[in-house]
């Protein structure tokens, strides 16, 4: 009986894995494709062939180059039928085979036959081909009906016209953009879909004027846009216009705030979104702006369809990193997500939550995540470890419970990504939270004695040997330590012993039993673990063989040694290695590509640098003897970006000294620097004396150095200073084939922007976790208030923001954070100052009508350490910060700077420089030249028709001026260079613009007669004019438009070959 | 952002993950294998997922994923990590809706590979390398269907015995069902 079940089943499974191109193989199908060469075409087998043909290439197969002509050949034989559905066909497998040019001159005929055929469908297909396979040349010949073709009554036929349009732009921008006025035409179509297509191509044939999509805008936006995607897209180009239009914000209504708003009621829903997130998105955002777009998409998140909440609770947890506030409303419907089918949509409603709570809902959201941790994937569950890590650095008194969960799911099952992030969120919360270190660290020793990944258990043991030493009970750690010799593998083992060794080192009480212990590693199985026990027994003194201090032993230890791996024949000695350590390049690199997947990753925690910085400065001797190092401060950038040699500086804060760590990297491969020093004038620095320097011995291209310069400082003071810095080196060139040097060099020095040592370098940020505690434990007679005007500002944050920087301390409780709008803030700080006072501040800012803001600011150092000289010393410098912080100050210094910061200012516009080139000229007798002219302050266009008018190839003309917030040039001004400084002494040049012409007016001494001129004793006023937009300016086409100059003369200027970089 | 609405890829796999028909826009996979690679990731990803009533999303690698399933076929519509998902939402029912009416409601791997053409024409008439055509399920189904009624419309052109061929296979078919 069992016997035809069994059969019947497996007939079945024959059935489902039924296809029609079951078996199907290449060279069949291509013997079949004969057909298309018959002489009584069959369209329905020939459809079948194609349709086999198509599936083989869509399953990936490829075909050889002779197989594809062969068959475009044969498809081409097609078109002598007249079925529709066969001609479909064939128009997909041309598209498909995408045929070489000489192969696309066949079919040119049939398609364009096509394209003025009377049925619709050929049409718009034939279009659609045509456009893709075709090139340049053929384009102009069919040009004309792709014209017709865009206002076609037909909207498959426009919309393929169009989207045509829009491909053929990247590969002929000068074509496309003839066809303006029928693409406007277009725009009027009553079909959606037209408009949406003719909107897309309109925008991208001016994208490069920013005046035509500005004035594109400001009409659609009041007119009807049908279409839901044309809409989408309007927003888009708005929040553009928006964006670059920025700069007026202060002053009332953001322009088209108003359409954006009312997209929020359109009925479709893709339009509410794109208008909900493109008011997120826009730049300072003000909270009343906000309000709409959250109500919107807060409704969204209790949709039913899983894209809507997405969609919604993505836009938000983007919006709860810059506005937590604003999110808050949403947080009932966020938490309801917690158990949303969906895991993506969890995970970001979990991730927002966190963001936005408050420190009281932090155990209940805990509560609603571990239940949630349980079921999602290992990929969403580092987004929320790294989130919760977040959380607890913002609010480090709930360290326990966010502690807690992260050991518990430590315990759990996951993968080794998944571990290695709650096993580094544990290292950078002890690392940061202090009263977190203790258990921390039991969690982690916990978590080893059943770790199935050696890399985390090798990193913990590290941890715990430089960490477990300091803490109040040292011993309890040495059990978990050791049970790793016993239980795990070698590599574990032979790090255990050097942890074992550390603890060794460091605590003397232990030292006896840590000899035991490592003794009885001295039989260990493996070779390694062998070695380390010998060694470290040997370093520490253990026979009271080795009269090696217990320094020496630690900074063995600890220290980092540069071993050479190659081996030799000479007996090992530990004194020949050399104890500076290449370190890798500080500067942290950021792979652009490396997304967090867009979950809303959290800025990543502090990086320990400073570990590195201390190795690294006392490896090197000189700077052995400065003590312990206070603060590092982040890199400072020396020059600016993509100069030839990059520098950045680190400045080093001892109790006695500076050190200055200046990163240099050579960024020209045909140069190598050897014996670079920086040459530092400290002549602005009155209390710091150079006690040393370090040179770089050689730098070669692309692969960083450092070169150091030591200070000396009275002890504890908080000295400041300027310092200017010139980089010496011996320049030697580099045969890039062989890579080999030249033997002698140049000596050649480059300068390097100014320095400062500032209040704020001596200042560590170290946060508290209660706050309150803290500030009550202190001695109210060390507290001290002072209030500050800090002058008209944008806005708060602004404020809060600079203090903090000027004062470089810590903010706590998420105070730094000011909700938009707020009339009044208070901020709490924390930190260091130099000599180990613990400082904490509070300010309290306050802003009126007029935007000045008020500050006060309250500060007491910890208890026990009060030491009034030093904190009358700190209170100095606050004080001093305060001046700097004053708008006049700021104003007069910039004046020094001169005029050109404040062309910069005032235009908010990138200086440009233009070189061009031109060839001779008509008339006026002037050989070829290259001319160089800095403009600044305009935009890119106006610059480049006015580069064409101030050509002078005697020198460098050079011409500043500013413009309005249009980017337009209002006024200029030219100073003549080279032989013509002299000479053209007197001559003024002025622009004005005027009904979309900048007028460019010129007076100067000397004779114009016809097209040449000289200079004499006449005034001569010349005038031009450059019709401002409608150009088309391009960077490497220029051809402005130069009407007849008023006055005396011609202004044929010919056509100069134009070479316009900028940067 | 000033950019155009724009699709990455629009996917049609079978229950195991296999082709049915596919087709890329973007040249962010240049190779058949990194095709491959990134179909077998989101079928991965998305198989366990209910994506039957309601059209799903899911993001991974900064590609935005929204996906239905009907019997043993899994459409799917990719786009870029900014792109509105709603947008492409719109275009994954747009292909879903006209799928289900070319194929008149048999929407199953079998049958769609069976009208493969029909699906193929479908997927050109909805995106044009990458921009958005058609989203109208009604429209889309309609550009494509015009020819198999027109198919017939050129009597002469068939002779007898294609014709009899046509109709046997109707009849066989229909009595396949």
């Amino acid at each position: 009986m069992a016997q035809p079940l069994v059969k019947k089943d497996d007939d079945h499974d024959d059935e489902a894995e039924y296809s029609p191109f079951l078996g199907i193989e290449k060279g069949a199908v291509l013997q079949e494709a004969r057909v298309f060469n018959d002489p009584q075409l069959d369209p329905r087998r020939c459809s079948q062939v194609i349709t086999k043909l198509l599936y083989l290439l869509n399953q990936g197969e490829t075909f050889t180059k002779i197989e594809a002509t062969e068959v475009f050949f044969a498809v081409t034989k097609l078109f002598q039928s007249r079925d529709l559905g066969l001609r479909r066909m064939v128009y997909l497998m041309i598209k498909e085979l995408s045929p070489s040019s000489d192969e696309v001159i066949i079919v040119t005929s049939s398609l364009m036959k096509d394209m003025n055929s009377k049925t619709d469908m050929y049409r718009a297909n034939a279009i659609r081909v045509l456009c893709r396979i075709t090139d340049g040349t053929l384009l102009t010949q069919i040009e004309r009906y792709l014209k017709q073709a865009i206002v076609d009554k037909n909207p498959v036929v426009a919309s393929a016209a169009l989207v045509s349009g829009i491909h053929l732009l990247q590969s002929n921008p000068e074509i496309v953009k003839r066809w303006s006025n029928e693409v406007q035409e277009a725009m009027q179509s009553r079909a959606a879909l037209v408009q949406f297509h003719a909107l897309a191509l309109l925008h991208q044939i001016r994208q490069n004027d920013r005046l035509a999509v500005s004035k594109l805008v400001t009409s659609l936006t009041r007119g009807t846009v049908r279409s839901p995607l044309a809409q989408c897209l309007l927003i888009r180009y708005t929040c553009q216009v928006i964006r670059e239009s920025a700069g007026n914000t202060q002053t009332g209504e953001r322009p088209f705030y108003d359409y954006l708003e009312s997209c929020l009621r359109h009925k479709a829903e893709m339009v509410i979104f794109e208008a909900a997130r493109a008011i997120t998105e826009l730049n300072g955002v003000t909270s009343r702006e906000l309000t709409p777009a959250i109500t919107v998409l807060q409704l969204f998140l209790s949709s039913s369809k899983p894209v809507l909440r997405f969609a919604a609770v993505r836009t938000l947890n983007k919006v709860a990193m810059m506005h937590p506030m604003a999110v808050t409303n949403c947080n009932i419907d966020m938490e309801s997500l917690i158990s949303d089918q969906n895991r993506s949509i969890a995970t970001l409603a979990i991730t927002t939550l966190l963001k936005t709570g408050n420190e009281s809902s932090v155990d209940r959201l805990m509560k609603q995540i571990t239940n949630f941790m349980s079921d999602i994937a290992d990929e969403f569950k580092i987004v929320v470890v790294e989130a919760i890590r977040s959380l607890c650095l913002k609010f480090p008194l709930k360290y326990r419970s966010l502690m807690n969960f992260l050991s518990n799911i430590l315990r759990e099952e996951g993968g080794f990504e998944y571990k290695k992030a709650i096993v580094d969120s544990i290292v950078i919360l002890i690392r940061d939270i202090p009263d977190a270190k203790e258990s921390g660290l039991l969690h982690l020793c916990e978590f080893i004695e059943d770790c199935e990944f050696t890399y985390l258990s090798t990193q913990i043991l590290h941890f715990l040997g430089i960490e477990g030493p300091k803490t109040s009970d040292p011993s309890k750690y040495i059990r978990y330590i050791y049970n790793r010799v016993h239980l795990e593998n070698a590599t574990v083992r032979a790090s255990a012993v050097s942890t074992l060794a550390k603890f060794g080192a460091m605590v003397d009480s232990l030292k006896p039993r840590i000899f035991v212990l490592l003794r009885r590693c001295l039989f260990d199985s493996d070779d390694e673990v062998r070695d380390r026990a010998t060694l470290y027994l040997n370093t520490l003194g253990a026979d009271g063989a080795m009269d090696e201090t217990n320094e020496d032993a630690s900074e063995f230890l600890f220290g980092s040694l540069d071993v050479p791996l190659e081996s030799s024949d000479e007996p090992f000695d530990i004194s020949s290695v050399p104890r500076e350590v290449k370190v890798q390049p500080l500067a942290e690199k950021k792979a652009p590509s490396k997304k967090p997947a867009g979950l809303g990753a959290p800025p990543s925690g502090p990086t320990a640098t400073v570990d590195a910085y201390e190795k690294l400065l006392s490896s090197i001797p000189e700077f052995s003897s400065f003590g312990n190092l206070f603060k590092s401060s982040a890199p400072v950038e020396l020059t600016e970006a993509e100069t030839e040699y990059a520098v950045n500086v680190v400045k080093h804060i001892f109790d006695q000294h500076v050190v200055f760590q200046y990163n240099c990297t050579n960024t020209i491969p045909e140069q190598l620097l050897e014996n670079v020093t920086v040459l530092v004038d400290s002549s602005e620095a009155e209390e710091f004396a150079e006690v040393a320097s370090k040179p770089l011995q050689s730098l070669p291209y692309d692969s960083p150095g450092q070169t150091f310069v030591a200070f000396e400082k009275p002890q504890g003071v908080p000295a400041v200073g300027k310092f200017s810095n010139i980089l010496k080196f011996i320049v030697k060139e580099v045969d890039t084939s062989t890579g080999e040097a030249e033997d002698d060099g140049v000596e050649d020095e480059y300068r390097l922007e100014d320095l400062e040592v500032v209040a704020a370098d001596y200042m560590q940020k170290v946060g508290v976790s209660n706050f309150r505690n803290a500030w009550e434990n202190m001695n109210p007679d060390s507290e001290r208030v002072d209030e500050y005007g800090l002058g008209p500002r944008e806005n708060l944050s602004e404020a809060v923001n600079a203090v903090i920087n000027l004062l470089g301390m810590q903010p706590c409780e998420g105070t730094e954070v000011v909700p938009s709008n707020s009339r009044s803030h208070t901020c709490l700080l924390s930190g260091v100052f130099i000599g180990n006072v613990r400082v904490l501040v509070r300010l309290s800012f306050g802003i009126d009508g007029e935007k000045e803001v008020a500050m006060k600011l309250a500060r007491a150092p910890a208890a026990q350490q009060v030491n009034s000289g030093k904190l009358r010393e700190f209170g100095g410098k606050t004080v001093a910060a305060r001046e700097e912080l004053r708008p006049d100050k700021r104003d007069k210094k910039r004046k020094r700077a001169g005029v050109r910061e404040g062309a910069r200012e005032k235009s908010r516009e990138t200086a440009l420089e233009v070189k061009f080139a031109w060839k001779k000229r008509k008339g006026r007798g002037r050989s070829d030249g290259i001319c160089e002219e800095l403009f600044m302050g305009m935009n890119r266009e106006v610059a480049c028709n006015l580069a064409f008018l101030t050509i002078n190839e005697k020198g460098k003309a050079r011409m500043e001026g500013w413009c309005d917030g249009d980017g337009l040039l209002l006024l200029g001004e030219r100073r003549w260079r080279g032989e013509e400084e002299e000479e053209g002494k007197g001559s003024t040049l002025a622009f004005t613009e005027k009904d979309g012409w900048i007028e460019e007016r010129m007076r100067w001494k000397g004779k114009m007669d016809g097209s040449s001129w000289m200079y004499g004793d006449e005034e001569v006023e010349e005038q031009h004019r450059v019709e401002k937009d409608g150009l088309g300016c391009r960077f490497d086409e220029v051809v402005p438009v130069i009407e007849g100059p008023i006055g005396e003369g011609k202004g044929d200027l010919g056509s100069p070959d134009f070479r316009v970089s900028s940067n | 952002m000033e950019k155009c609405p724009s699709v990455k890829s629009i996917l049609l796999l079978d229950s195991e993950g296999k082709r049915v028909a596919v087709k890329y826009y973007s040249d962010d996979w240049p190779t058949n294998a990194a095709k491959e690679a990134f179909e077998k990731d989101v079928f991965t990803k998305t198989q366990k997922t209910n994506a039957r009533t309601e059209a799903e999303i899911a993001m991974f690698e900064n590609n935005v994923v929204v996906y239905k399933f009907v019997q043993d076929l899994h459409f799917f519509v990719t786009g870029g990590e900014d792109e509105n998902e709603l947008i492409l939402a719109t275009v994954l029912q747009g292909f879903f809706d006209a799928v289900g009416l070319l194929l008149r409601g048999n929407v199953d791997k079998r049958e769609a590979l069976e009208n493969l053409d029909l699906i193929l024409l479908c997927l050109d008439e909805i995106v044009d390398g990458g921009i958005i055509l058609e989203t109208d399920a009604t429209v889309i189904a309609g550009k494509v269907a015009s020819h198999s009624i027109d198919a017939g419309a050129p009597l002469s052109e068939q002779t007898i015995s294609q014709a009899l061929a046509t109709a046997r296979e109707h009849l066989t078919r229909s009595l396949l069902k």
